[in-house]
């Protein structure tokens, strides 16, 4: 007698557990056949309002953490992401009918990606900081910070290797962030949620919302308490009338004109973009009349 | 006893007896001639029994209810105006207390048409710091006395910690009942601390806390109700905030059906104060439907419903600036407490 098939339901990813939507709905995902393959919560303007408390909540812990211990925390990903490396190749394959051979290549590329993006995060002081060169009697330095709660719309051409690269680059400046996974492919961005809840990652540092981009995004620009918004998962003509309501409420963001090629070697754009940078001037040296010490 | 309260099932509206005036009026309308202890356990024992099956289900029933647009926004407004901002901790400084008064009389400085809250809550030796800040706001103070929160001492003590806050201006007391006089039995005890309260209270309206978590059942949290209405309590008060579980909706609920109960028998109206545990807009409007749907739309004002709380403020004005600005608030756009 045939099995019955267990069809996965995926869940949404919000302060380190995974809440079905507060709505109550879902909706079904087909593999590249059209087979239902899974039911995936489709996320609510209040889901992403919990997301952004989660988020907050999170902040203040991955930004407290030390850059060596957040890229620990990082290379930990990697680590059990090639534990479920065969889960996550047979899923590509039969979201995107990819052949096995390239759905483990994307697989392979993403861990490398974490791994690269784990080495970052206790460089950037040095990259982005260090001491100013300043006419005066000042010592000035300036400290990269990262900037708070980023939302991301995660980009749609394939399932997992954009996902990592847009994610990982604000992780490893310290900030937190809501992504909104793939509308057509959610089932391999909330894998990637259980990678992360099994991986260290403090509650609150990553949520996944799964659900429509048009539904979601524009609660996420508009919100007050979001500090960055990552737009390279929107199509160009959607993003207007985001980058206004983000602009409303003081929100950086980031909108790469061309496509960005996710197989090339990232650059640093992606971090640079969700960083602020403090600096600070200290007076030092004689500042008496006399010239001599100030004492 | 000649009319038994009934709870659940609702009485004739209209008493047709005159109103009660003092205390004593009122028991003798509900048959209770005298406050001896065995007098006053065969009333309280005779109240009915509460299901908390049922009684938590239509809780639950109640807050699941769907509020939107114009009624959440007049709700949300009304809750403002309940709210008892409260500050109860050994490190409250003058400043602390004055900065907390000026949050009540404007909860939220960008938009000027927020409602003031109803009364701001100290200890009794900060009441004077806050009488001279909200002199002719019409704001409330209200000071907790009587050995709060644990209330563990002497009756004199107990007097005298209320006239020291009555003295300096206080216009509600919140006491503390003897919980374990009350579980032990001694219902006398409680019934005359309340009462040697009420009369140190003065002009002051006395809100008199059950702390309910201490109770242990949901028959005792109505037994204490009826104790303290009977006692003189201007306020029913579910607890002190320093122990959990605080206000919970289905203990409200008893509460709110023991002053409607009171009013329904006698035409004396009481009020009501969920304290501790109140944190969201959802809470707080979960509260308001049941005051509604339980006591009655007479309820939903300033003067018979209060919310004890602090942070709840916060989170009302943030939703009142969502419902308003079109998109979500933060924390760090609103006042740290």
């Amino acid at each position: 007698m045939a099995r019955l098939a267990v069809i996965k339901t995926y869940k949404l990813y919000v302060g380190g557990a995974f809440p079905r939507s507060e709505s109550g709905r879902t909706y079904q995902v087909r593999d590249e056949k059209g087979t239902l393959m899974a039911n995936a919560a489709l996320a609510s303007r209040k889901d992403a309002r919990n997301a952004v408390v989660a988020a907050r909540a999170g902040f203040g812990r991955w930004s407290g953490a030390t850059p060596y211990n957040r890229g620990q925390v990082l290379y930990r990903i990697a680590e059990m992401m090639e534990a479920r490396r065969s889960e996550l190749v047979d899923l590509i394959v039969s979201s995107r009918g990819l052949s096995a051979a390239q759905a483990r290549s994307e697989v392979d590329a993403s861990i490398d990606r974490v791994v690269h993006f784990a080495g970052w995060t206790d460089k950037l002081p040095a990259v982005f900081g260090g001491a100013n060169a300043v006419s005066g009697p000042y010592f000035s330095y300036s400290a990269p910070e990262p900037c708070g709660v980023v939302a991301v719309a995660a980009p749609d051409e394939s399932p997992l290797l954009p996902l990592v690269s847009v994610v990982l680059p604000a992780l490893a400046a310290g900030n937190s962030v809501v992504v909104v996974a793939s509308e057509a492919d959610p089932c391999v961005a909330v894998t990637f949620a259980e990678i992360l809840a099994t991986s260290d990652v403090p509650a609150g540092v990553v949520n996944v919302l799964t659900g429509r981009h048009g539904e979601i995004m524009p609660w996420l620009a508009s919100h007050a308490d979001v500090d960055g918004l990552d737009l390279t998962g929107v199509p160009a003509a959607e993003r207007q009338q985001l980058e206004v309501a983000a602009a409303q409420t003081v929100t950086r963001v980031h909108a790469p004109h061309r496509a960005p090629d996710f197989t090339a070697t990232p650059g640093t754009a992606r971090m640079r973009a969700f960083l602020e940078t403090k600096t600070v001037w200290h007076p030092v040296g004689a500042v008496s009349l006399t010239g001599g010490s100030s004492y | 006893m000649s009319a038994t309260p009934t709870a659940s099932t609702p009485s004739a509206p209209t008493p047709s007896a005159p109103v009660p005036a003092s205390s004593a009026d009122l028991r003798v309308s509900l048959g209770l001639t005298a406050t001896d202890g065995a007098a006053l356990r065969s009333f309280l024992h005779g109240l009915p029994a509460v299901d908390p099956v049922g009684l938590e289900a239509r809780a639950a029933q109640l807050a699941s209810r769907s509020i939107k647009k114009d009624t959440k926004r007049a709700l949300i407004d009304l809750a403002i105006s309940m709210v008892d901002l409260t500050t109860l901790e050994g490190a409250d400084t003058p400043g602390k207390v004055r900065a907390l008064c000026r949050k009540g009389i404007a909860p939220d400085r960008e938009h000027p048409d927020t409602p003031s809250v109803a009364a701001i809550c100290v200890y009794p030796d900060r009441v004077a710091t806050a009488v001279e800040v909200l002199k002719g706001t019409g704001i409330k103070v209200a000071s907790v006395a009587t050995a709060f929160p644990a209330g563990r001492s002497s009756l004199e003590v107990k007097v005298a910690d209320t006239r020291l806050a009555v003295d300096a201006g206080a216009d509600e007391i919140d006491m503390v009942i003897d919980r374990a006089a009350f579980l032990a039995g001694d219902y006398s005890t409680v019934f005359e601390q309340i009462a040697a309260v009420k009369d140190a209270c003065g002009g002051a309206r006395l809100k008199v806390i059950l702390e309910t978590g201490e109770l242990g059942t949901y028959d005792n949290v109505r037994r204490a109700s009826w104790l303290a209405l009977l006692a003189g309590g201007d306020f029913i008060k579910t607890s002190t905030g320093k122990i959990a579980p605080a206000a919970t909706l289905p203990v409200t609920q008893v509460m709110l059906q023991a002053v409607r109960d009171l009013h329904d028998l006698t035409g004396v109206q009481r009020a009501v104060k969920p304290a501790g545990g109140i944190r969201t807009t959802k809470d707080a409007i979960a509260y308001l439907v049941l005051v509604h749907e339980v006591a009655g739309p007479q309820w939903l004002d300033p003067h018979w419903f209060r919310f004890g709380a602090s942070g709840v403020v916060n989170d009302l004005v943030m939703q009142r600036r969502t419902q308003r600005d079109g998109h979500y608030s933060g924390a760090r756009y609103v006042s740290v407490d």
